[in-house]
Parts: structure tokens; sequence; C-alpha cells
């Protein structure tokens, strides 16, 4: 493989020339390479790949799966090559467009899961990685992009990569934070700003030279946090004695500051990315959507019209609104009380997740991933444990196994019974419906608290199994609510709420998103199911022990907010029959079995990377982690499902009124922690 | 505080003759500061308004369980402008700090702030972060604090006892909502190349013109 591949187009991929005159173009070694032999083993050689590949060091290319052969004979072996550890590279920018669109069409991978970078900072260049996955299920594949990063700390790249957002819509947002994060343009994205920090911020911060204020290593466990270290106050280390760091020569007094420059512009200027049809009308929604009051006029040529004048305004809703779920800011255009246009203004809640995830250790990112999504800890848990396990190649013992099940699906239940109250509270029944879910899920934290210690930070998970084993007492605690006590109170609810003529009135129709759009947004979870997508990890490719238990995915085909709420119920009743056949069979287990190995405070995962996911009530959680084969990851992304589903927000709700507007977001459920990150 | 009874009215009081024989039993007499704070102390209304994980234990301080109505604190006004508590109930962001300043600033007085959480008052587990305010006392004075990664809601509760005992001990005479001169206002921080605090201006600006700060060393 090596010899044969010649890079095609120097100009365009600057990163792989540094490389191409070795032996080994195609796999410039992530930090740390050297340390790869164990997992160089694992990872055997790509049959696909002619002999040659006899490097003596650097990472093991991946074995392509057959899906990437046929990428790969489609495209030339120039064009497509393997990439270190896992997936493909794309080496011709200006093909990406084309591959992508073959990947989703003649491949069928019609949904964009994961788009993200990494800084490979020793070699050079930046690397976009993208997940494409199939809405029926099956693993996803990896394909990558590099751009060389240049050294200016302030400067985006030189090399623009190719937007994907005219193939995947849910590109849309990942690509702008890729932008915001790493600096790397995006060529054709229709609205690239920075979207988790401020326009103007000081730098890409999570580039391996950028240097937060309160840098004090790269990474953990740092010096000075020894016994024996010498502390320091963070602040001293900064000379504004604050966390603030500002560029040589800045005045404070004279400077221009607009955090939000383009976002009105980018309102005012026509409505970018409304699809429009050719009679100048919006799409007009299809089947059970079809009692959606559609727009019936085109917006944008509307003040052409002397006789049908109105005054659009623009209004705010947020970052300080009581219905916008946290800290988002939803800025509307509103031709009275008709929403024409929206943009969201994200990162209130950012509180840089990524950046401290990858000075931390392996183990002290668990906590962290508690706080991600704050509504369900435990599921979140679970998915960064299993992707480290996969990594590590460790297998949890089966008692630990169940204990997980058990929890994360106890989480879904009390999400759920979240998301209801609050998706009433947002159609107007103030608080009381609300009031209801809060005492049963006060019910689940109660059990939570018993087992973890903690009623919303669990830290239950560790690599390899759980942190404590439940008592008798609290397996007749959790017995007791899922045989008893929720079932009675679901089905409560639903003789209150689901054939309540008010909700019925306000919720069929509205919100309409149909399934392909859907798919084509990367929006998951129970909005994803509402549209008739049976799309369930759990399902389509099962992790832990979901093999064993009967259940169903629930699926309704309405694509509104009512159905994400009946989705919601129904995933409900689904969750406490898995817990009910996990206490059931949990004494098969050995009692206090609960870690694999011996416990440890620091793992050393070996070189690599994964992408591991995970159902959590609001979507699929993925994380994609690359590991240098040291105490730290070298890259640690998040794919957020509340981040991603937002997204799909604007045309769900551009032609309803903006009471509905709220509704809708309501029904998508997220949660800004996990938005934000 | 003791409720205020008419044990305490003085000998004067229920000897004088130009006081009805009816209004002698049913007369309370105390002092001013001590009526205006007990009505102050259990009408304090909150703002409605999460920042993150801590937003979700006060919800739940709020819901039936735990129920903040006993305090007479259950009325969560939206908007600043009728609140007289911000419960800063989460990690502030730079981002987000001058909203916060801002509805600060909207709120009338008296007002009051709870810093909720091991984020709020000091940065929390995100401290370290590029983007996180190490604590919002930073911009805003802050009346009681609160630990916890979240607080449970008993935590919550207690600070409002806190916040009660706080209020009790304040006076008429010297409380800063009825002296004399300007309202003291907090100039709202400014988002530039990072967030820029207008009270430092000077201080920023010296400091910057100086060597290269440590941002700008290179990778190692």
């Amino acid at each position: 493989m090596a010899e044969e591949t010649t890079n095609p187009t120097p100009a365009e991929t600057p990163a792989a020339p540094k490389a191409a005159p070795a032996a080994k173009p195609a796999s410039p070694a992530p930090a740390g390479a050297a340390k790869a032999a164990p997992a160089a083993a694992a990872a055997k050689p790509a049959a696909a790949k002619p002999a040659g590949h006899a490097a003596p060091k650097g990472p093991p290319l991946a074995t392509l799966t057959p899906e990437l052969l046929q990428l790969q004979q489609q495209f030339g072996e120039n064009v497509i090559t393997p990439a270190p550890y896992v997936g493909v590279l794309v080496n011709d920018l200006s093909k990406l467009r084309d591959v992508m669109t073959y990947v989703r069409d003649q491949l069928g991978f019609d949904m964009l899961a994961n788009a993200t970078a990494v800084d490979y900072i020793k070699e050079g260049y930046i690397e976009v990685v993208y997940h494409p996955q199939r809405s029926k299920g099956g693993q996803p594949i990896t394909l990558k992009v590099r751009v060389p990063r240049g050294n200016d700390p302030v400067a985006p790249t030189e090399v623009a990569v190719p937007s994907l957002t005219p193939i995947y819509a849910g590109a849309e947002f990942q690509e702008r934070e890729i932008y915001d994060m790493y600096g790397v343009r995006f060529e054709g994205h229709p609205d690239l700003r920075r979207i988790l920090t401020w326009e103007g911020f000081y730098g890409w911060p999570l580039r391996k030279d950028w240097h937060e204020p309160y840098y004090e290593g790269d990474t953990k466990p740092f010096d000075s946090r020894w016994p024996s270290g010498h502390h320091q106050l963070a602040e001293e280390r900064v000379p504004w004695e604050d966390n603030v760091n500002y560029p040589p020569g800045f005045d404070p007094l004279n400077f221009n500051a607009n955090p939000d420059a383009g976002l009105y512009d980018s309102m005012a200027s026509g409505v970018p990315g409304l699809a429009v049809e050719s009679n100048g009308h919006a799409p007009q929604p299809k089947g059970v959507g079809a009692a959606v009051p559609v727009l019936d006029r085109n917006y944008n040529n509307l003040a052409d019209d002397e006789e049908l004048r109105t005054d659009q305004i623009i209004v705010n809703m947020g970052p300080q609104h009581p219905s916008t779920h946290g800290v988002l800011r939803m800025v509307v255009k509103l031709d009275g009380e008709m929403v024409t246009d929206l943009k969201l203004v994200l990162g209130y809640l950012h509180r840089n997740h990524e950046k401290i995830g990858e000075r931390n250790t392996w183990l002290h990112n668990i906590p962290y991933t508690d706080r991600l999504d704050y509504i369900c800890g435990l599921a979140n848990e679970l998915g960064y444990v299993i992707t480290v396990e996969k990594m590590m190649g460790i297998k949890p013992t089966e008692r630990a196994e169940y204990l997980r099940v058990i929890m994360a699906e106890l989480t879904r239940i009390e999400s759920h019974f979240w998301a209801i109250g609050f998706l009433l509270n947002d159609l107007g029944a103030f608080y009381t419906p609300a009031l209801y879910f809060i005492t049963e899920r006060d019910l689940i934290l109660d059990l939570f608290e018993a087992v973890t210690g903690s009623r919303l930070m669990c830290n239950y998970m560790r690599f390899g199994g759980v942190s404590r084993d439940f008592t008798e007492a609290q397996i007749m605690q959790a017995r007791e609510l899922a045989f008893e006590r929720i079932p009675r109170k679901i089905d409560e609810l639903e003789q209150l709420l689901t054939d309540n003529e008010i909700i019925k009135a306000r919720t069929i129709g509205v919100g309409y998103l149909p399934a392909e759009r859907s798919i084509n947004y990367s929006l998951t979870g129970p909005c994803l199911r509402a549209a008739g997508v049976p799309y369930d990890i759990r399902r389509v490719d099962p992790y832990s022990i979901y093999d064993r238990f009967d259940f169903e995915i629930p699926v309704f085909y309405g694509a509104d907010v009512y159905d994400r709420y009946r989705v919601r119920v129904a995933e409900m009743r689904q969750s406490l029959r898995i817990v009910q056949q996990a206490l059931n069979q949990l004494d098969q287990t050995k009692p206090g079995d609960i870690q694999a190995g011996k416990k440890a405070y620091n793992h050393r995962v070996p070189a690599g990377e994964a992408y591991g996911r995970v159902e959590t009530p609001k979507g699929e959680l993925g994380f994609y982690l690359v590991s240098d084969g040291g105490q730290n990851p070298y890259r640690y992304h998040v794919r957020s499902s509340s981040f991603i589903n937002l997204n799909s927000l604007k045309e769900m709700t551009v032609g309803h009124k903006v009471a509905d507007a709220v509704v809708i977001l309501g029904s998508l459920d997220i949660v800004l922690g996990e938005v934000d990150r | 505080m003791a409720e205020p009874t008419n044990a305490n009215a003085p000998e004067a009081f229920q000897n004088d003759p130009r006081v009805p024989d009816e209004l002698k039993n049913n007369v309370f007499i105390t002092s001013l500061d001590k009526i205006y704070n007990w009505g102050r102390k259990r009408s304090v209304w909150p703002m409605l308004f999460g920042l993150a994980c801590c937003a979700i234990e006060m919800i739940a301080t709020a819901a039936s369980r735990h129920d903040l109505a006993r305090f007479g604190w259950e009325l969560m006004r939206a908007s600043p402008r009728q609140a007289d508590l911000m419960i800063v109930s989460g990690t502030v962001t730079k981002k987000m700090i001058p909203q916060i300043v801002r509805l600060y600033n909207q709120m009338p007085e008296p007002r009051y702030v709870i810093a909720m959480g091991a984020c709020a008052t000091a940065g929390g587990p995100f401290k370290e972060g590029y983007n996180v305010v190490s604590g919002v006392d930073k911009f805003i004075p802050v009346d009681v604090y609160i630990t916890g990664c979240p607080p449970r809601p008993e935590a919550l509760l207690h600070s409002f006892i806190k916040l009660q005992e706080k209020i009790e001990k304040q006076s008429l005479r010297n409380v800063p909502w009825y002296q004399k001169g300007e309202e003291d206002v907090v100039p709202v921080p400014v988002l530039g190349p990072d967030l820029v605090d207008l009270r430092r201006a000077q201080e920023i600006k010296e400091k910057a013109a100086q060597a290269a700060p440590a941002q700008e060393q290179p990778a190692a």
C-alpha cells in the first residue's frame, strides 16, 4: 500500500507529503505511536493491502471492511487509503463530497453520526473524522481527511475542507463546532461562525498548542498535586490573576466587541437553508402532519409585495427564559406570531468538557460525564466506560453488567418522566404534571443515592465494573419500584395525558419532520423513532448485555410532538420490562463480584482510537476517543445527541406560531449540559 | 426572632386613657426594623433562572417533597424586575456572565444572591476551563454560598434559612437601598478576545502591554 500511495494532489493535502517520501505515507503516527506495539498485534494488517506494509514502526493500518473496500475500488487506491487503526483516509479533498455522496447513496450510510477533528500537532495536521452510519443499523464507518494545521494560534487553517452540509444536513452544527475548536474552515458552509465560544474569541481552544489561562501542564496528574508537590493557586500563574488571557498589546478601552457578529446579518439577508419549492412556497408537510399551518407566502419576496407588507421582527428568547430548558438562546424572526426564521446561539454553558477531558486521566473523566447530560448521568457513564473498555479489551463481570443495565434503564425512566413533565409545562400545564413526575423521579433518585451516594452525579461505573454492589435492601427497593410503583404511575400518566383533548390539539401535527429529513439531520433518540425509524442503538448495534432481554423498540409514525410524547411513554414501559428481567436474573450472578480485575487509579489504554456509543434517553451518545498509549486521552470527543438534534429545530419550527416553537423545543428534550458541553 | 406580642407592650400604653379598651389587647408593638424584616424574609421571590445541573436540584427543591412553599418563597418569577433573589445555580461561563450581571442590575433592591454549588462559588470541577468564570462573586456580590456538586435540596433549604437570618439582621438605618446617592450598578463585562471586566480595564491594558503572557509560549 505504502509504495503505491503517492499523493495525487500535493497542493490539496499538504499534510500527507510530509510522510510521502518515507516508506509509509498513509500513516503518520499519532503521538505516542511507538507504544502501539500491543495494538499492532491485535489489529492485523489489512488483508486488502498489498505486501510492503513492513514498516518497522508506526501505528497499524486499519483492516478495511467490505464497504470501505467497495469505496476504495470506486475511487481508487490513491484517493482512499487505510488510516491508522480505524477507517480510511480520503486523500483528495476535492473528492470528499463525491466520496460522501457515494457513501450516502450507494453504500446506504444515510446519517452522519459524528464529525469531529483531532489535532496531531507533532505531525503538523488536523484530522477531520467523519462517522457515517446507516439508519438501518450496524456499525458506523470512519472516514478521515487531513489539513495542515499551521502554526499561528489565531489564524484558521489555510486549506478549507469542503462542507458536507449539502449531503448531510446534520453536519451543520458539527462543522461549526470543529471550526470553533480547531479553526478548520469549511468551504460552502451556509453559516460558518463560532458556535460554542463567541465571535472574536482569541485562538482555537482545542488545538494542542493553545493553552487555557490556568494551564499547568498537558496532562494530569500535575506534579504540583502530589503530596510532596508545590501547590500554587491557578490565579498566580496568570498575570491578570483571573481566568482570562488577552493577546499582547490588547487595549480593553478601545476594541471592537461584537460577539454576535454575523448572527443578525444571516437572518436579515434571506433565509439560508430554508428549502423553498419551485412555486415559491415552503414544502408542504404530508401525512399526519398535514394539519400543520404552513408557510403560504414566500417571505423572501414579501417586501416587494406592496399590499401585504408586514413587519417582521427579530426576538431573542433566552438565554434566560423560562421555556428554553436552560441557557439556550433562540433568535426567532416573527411575522405576527408566525416564526419565519430561527437561529440558535449556543455555548452559554460551554464548560470546556473536552479540553478538560484531554488533560484528565482516563478515570478522571467518569465523574465529568455525569455532568454532560445531568438528567441522566448514569447513562453517560455507561457510554464512556464501554468505549474505554473497548479500547482496553476488558470485559466487566456479569453482575456489573446487570447493575449497569438496571441503572441505565432506571435513568431512562427518570429522564422521560422529567421530559414529559416539562413538555407539559411548555404546553401551559404549568407545573402540576411536572410535580407528579418529579415525585416519582425522586423515588428513583433515592435508589441511586442509596447505591452510589449521590442523587444526580453518581460516579458509579468503573472500567470493568461498577463501584458498589446492591445490597439486599436495595434490590428490594428496586423491585418495589420496577414491579409495583412505576408501572402504576405510568398507567396513571397515560390516563391523564394521552387522550387529553388539549394536549392532542396542541401537539398533533406540530413540529413535523418526516423520516428522511430526520435521518438527514442526524436526529436520534425518541424523536427519530417518533418519525417511524426504529433506530435504537440497543438494538441496531447492541452493547453491554441488551441482547439478552426481551424488549421492543417503540415506533410511531406521526413525526410530531404528540408521537414524541407517546414514544417516550412506550419506552418507559419497555425500560421497565428490561429492569424487571434484569432484577429477576440478578440472583444468578455472584454478589460482590462487581469489578473485573483489580481496582486501579491509573489505567493505560493501548494506543488506538474508538468510537463507542450508547442509547441515552436523548438519543445516541457517542464517545470518540484517541489514545496515545498514555494515562490520558489524546482526544476526547463527545458526540452529543442533544446538540446534534438541535440542527433540525429550525426546519421543525418555521411556519409555526411562536408558542409552538417552545413546545417543539420541549419535545426535542435537550439538556444544555450536553448541548454545550 | 421572636414573634412580636403584646406582652412587650409598654406599661404606658396599657394605661393610656386615650387608647380604647378593645384595642389594648390587639395591638402589637415592635420596632420598625423587626416588622419590616419579618415580612421581607418570608416573601422572597427567587428568579426563575437556572444555569446547569444545580438548577435540577433547585427544581427538585421547589417540588412537592422538599416544598419551598413552606418558606413563602415558592413564587419564582421569570422577570428580574419582580424578583428579590437570584439563585446562581450552576457553572457561570464567560459567555453567560454578561447576561447574569445584566439581570442582577435589573433586579430592584433589596436583592440577594445565593451561589449554589461549587461552580457558582469558585468554578468547581470546571474551574480550569477557558470559558468558565471562577465564581460568580468575581462580578456580583454573593450573600450565601452553598457547597456541593450539586448541593442536595436540603442544602439549598439551609441556605434559605441562612439568608433569612441575614435579612433579619439588616436595619433600615443602613441598608444600601435607602441611602442617598447613585445606585450601585455593576458594569456589564464585555466579550472581546476574552472576557473583559471593564472595572479593571486600565490594569488589563498595562499588563497586556508588557511581555507576552503565558499563552504565547510555543507548544512543548
